[in-house]
């Protein structure tokens, strides 16, 4: 069995969620291959030789390519698709896109954000938003699936020495263009990465306050910043912050919720953090009950006294 | 231009469920059911379409048990003109369901097609793009703004590290994100109305669909539990349990 995984990156190095994939797709006990699709990622696809465990990289080199178009990528994929009995994306933006895409023209289900591959045609995903693990079997020929990066360990980025193999690109699909991009600055720790993450809620009252509380922290313990869906649609901090559901779902070493009350949507996107401390004036609050430490406190005093303490 | 809207009925998103003991499923009677919240934006995006004179005509499509007559009552007070009810007591699946609505493209000819980027059910994220597919269409998930101009529809999607704008040609398959619009209150003469439209019922038989299930729910299991956390008095008792205790700074 060959397992075939989109590789997520920026033409010069791979994003890390494709090393979760890499792990889920050995898992499968099958031969990996990479798929490197974009315009001048030579460099991404001799990074992603090096990766441990993968045996195969293609490199897909042509301008339809290079804004991932959903319409071109899933072609790209779909040209080489009956190679590989497994297909695996990254549960990311880009792979959530595109896997669906590939999995209805195979005319196979997809399945979605799995977290534990129990055989080649078994797997644990989360629904519900994570209220319950439902364990799934395929039936199809090709399994199509995105992976959820923090349930599987990162493959090592060294130690591998796969062949490059490179492919014309497909053909445009004429049918979208695209247009533009508008990238959030950010030159903390990737949200789905980090180890330490310090997420504020509604209860920081306003976009300057969110900054002021708590930029200091996430400096001070280099973490990444994240937020709950309430401070995101009050605008104190931009939407790709988001922690949840409908978010980014994280799971670092140290999860850090402020004036966060704990929707269960909320919840959904960190309960897997190794250890969550929660500040919260409100001692009835439900993120509480998943936390490993709770200070019920003002967190506008708490949060400037912890960082005078750390 | 006509717009088809398809939406689920859902457990409500409040309503914490429980995993049956049994393991066969979550426990889902006598739960309070509602329309899946991104379909909701889009079926106002639609509606807000129709108001600004670039739509029509918009459809509420929904596929599932007789039940979900009500959720198109709901997108018809929202103000969606008509509904169609795909009735099956069948557990439908997202490929049979984007096979499906691709039976209804073919009959309805709709410029637009917005649905909801994922239910809060199944968690899936794939019916848009399965659709998209089928009807070898251009799409644009997680959109959070839409804006026709003659043949061609600028969509602004959500992705990872901000925002990115794609041009599609008409016609196109949208999925909506929470930032899209915030759905307005159905009220009390407009679901009287809502009452009057029009709604037909079609077997997946009448559209030629098979609907078997591809995937097999082996199980489904309660997540594992946290273990029950403390509670400390202050500030300076914080730091030493995640300095000596937990090592995590």
């Amino acid at each position: 069995m060959t397992a075939l995984v989109i590789a997520e990156h920026d033409n010069a190095s791979i994003k890390s969620a494709t090393l979760n994939a890499v792990t889920a797709a050995k898992a499968c006990d099958a031969d990996v291959h990479v798929l490197v699709a974009g315009e001048g990622a030579a460099a991404a696809a001799q990074a992603a030789a090096q990766i441990a465990g993968v045996s195969k990289v293609i490199l897909a080199e042509g301008v339809s390519l290079k804004n991932g178009l959903a319409e071109n990528v899933a072609a790209q994929v779909l040209a080489i698709a009956s190679n590989y009995s497994h297909i695996l994306f990254p549960a990311t933006a880009a792979g959530k896109n595109v896997a669906p895409r590939v999995a209805a023209k195979l005319d196979v289900a997809q399945i979605s954000d799995i977290t534990k591959v129990v055989s080649a045609d078994t797997f644990e995903r989360p629904i519900y938003a994570g209220n319950a693990i439902a364990t799934v079997q395929s039936v199809d020929g090709t399994k199509v699936i995105t992976v959820r990066g923090t349930g599987f360990d990162a493959a090592p980025t060294t130690g591998g020495s796969a062949t490059v193999e490179t492919v014309a690109a497909v053909a445009d699909s004429g049918k979208s263009a695209f247009v533009g991009r508008e990238v959030t600055k950010n030159d903390r720790p990737e949200l789905t990465a980090a180890k330490i993450i310090v997420s504020g809620g509604r209860a920081l009252g306003s976009a300057e306050k969110f900054t002021e509380v708590m930029t200091p922290l996430a400096d001070k313990l280099n973490a990444a910043i994240g937020a709950s869906r309430a401070a995101v649609d009050a605008g104190y901090a931009p939407n790709d912050l988001q922690v949840g559901q409908t978010g980014k779902i994280v799971a670092p070493q140290l999860y850090i919720a402020a004036g966060i009350s704990g929707a269960i949507q909320h919840l959904a996107g960190m309960k897997d953090s190794k250890v969550i401390v929660a500040i919260n004036k409100d001692e009835e609050a439900p993120i509480f009950s998943v936390a490993d430490y709770g200070l019920v406190a003002d967190l506008f005093v708490a949060v400037p006294e912890l960082l005078s303490k750390l | 231009m006509k717009v088809l809207v398809p939406v689920k009925r859902v457990v409500d998103y409040n309503v914490k469920v429980r995993v049956k003991s049994d393991g066969t499923g979550v426990d889902i009677a006598n739960v309070k059911m509602s329309m899946n919240p991104f379909d909701e934006i889009a079926v106002e995006e639609a509606v807000r379409l129709k108001e600004k004179g670039v739509v029509t005509e918009v459809i509420a499509v929904s596929c599932g048990v007789t039940q979900c007559q009500e959720t198109l009552r709901t997108a018809m007070a929202i103000g969606a003109d008509r509904g169609i009810l795909v009735e099956t007591t069948q557990e439908l699946q997202p490929l049979a369901v984007a096979k499906l609505l691709n039976a209804l493209i073919a009959k309805e000819q709709p410029g637009l097609i917005i649905l909801g980027k994922q239910a809060i059910d199944d968690d899936s994220n794939q019916t848009g793009q399965m659709l998209a597919a089928l009807a070898d269409l251009p799409q644009a998930t997680n959109a959070s703004k839409v804006e026709v101009a003659g043949d061609k529809v600028s969509v602004t999607r959500e992705v990872d590290g901000g925002l990115e704008t794609l041009s599609l040609n008409i016609p196109a398959v949208i999925t909506t994100d929470l930032r899209l619009n915030e759905p307005r209150y159905v009220t009390l003469p407009n679901i009287m109305k809502a009452k009057k439209k029009q709604l037909d019922t079609f077997k997946p038989e009448d559209l030629g669909v098979d609907v078997t299930p591809r995937l097999k729910t082996v199980k489904v299991s309660e997540p594992a539990k946290r273990g029950a956390g403390v509670k400390v008095p202050d500030v300076a008792a914080l730091v030493d349990k995640l300095k000596n205790e937990a090592k995590v700074i």
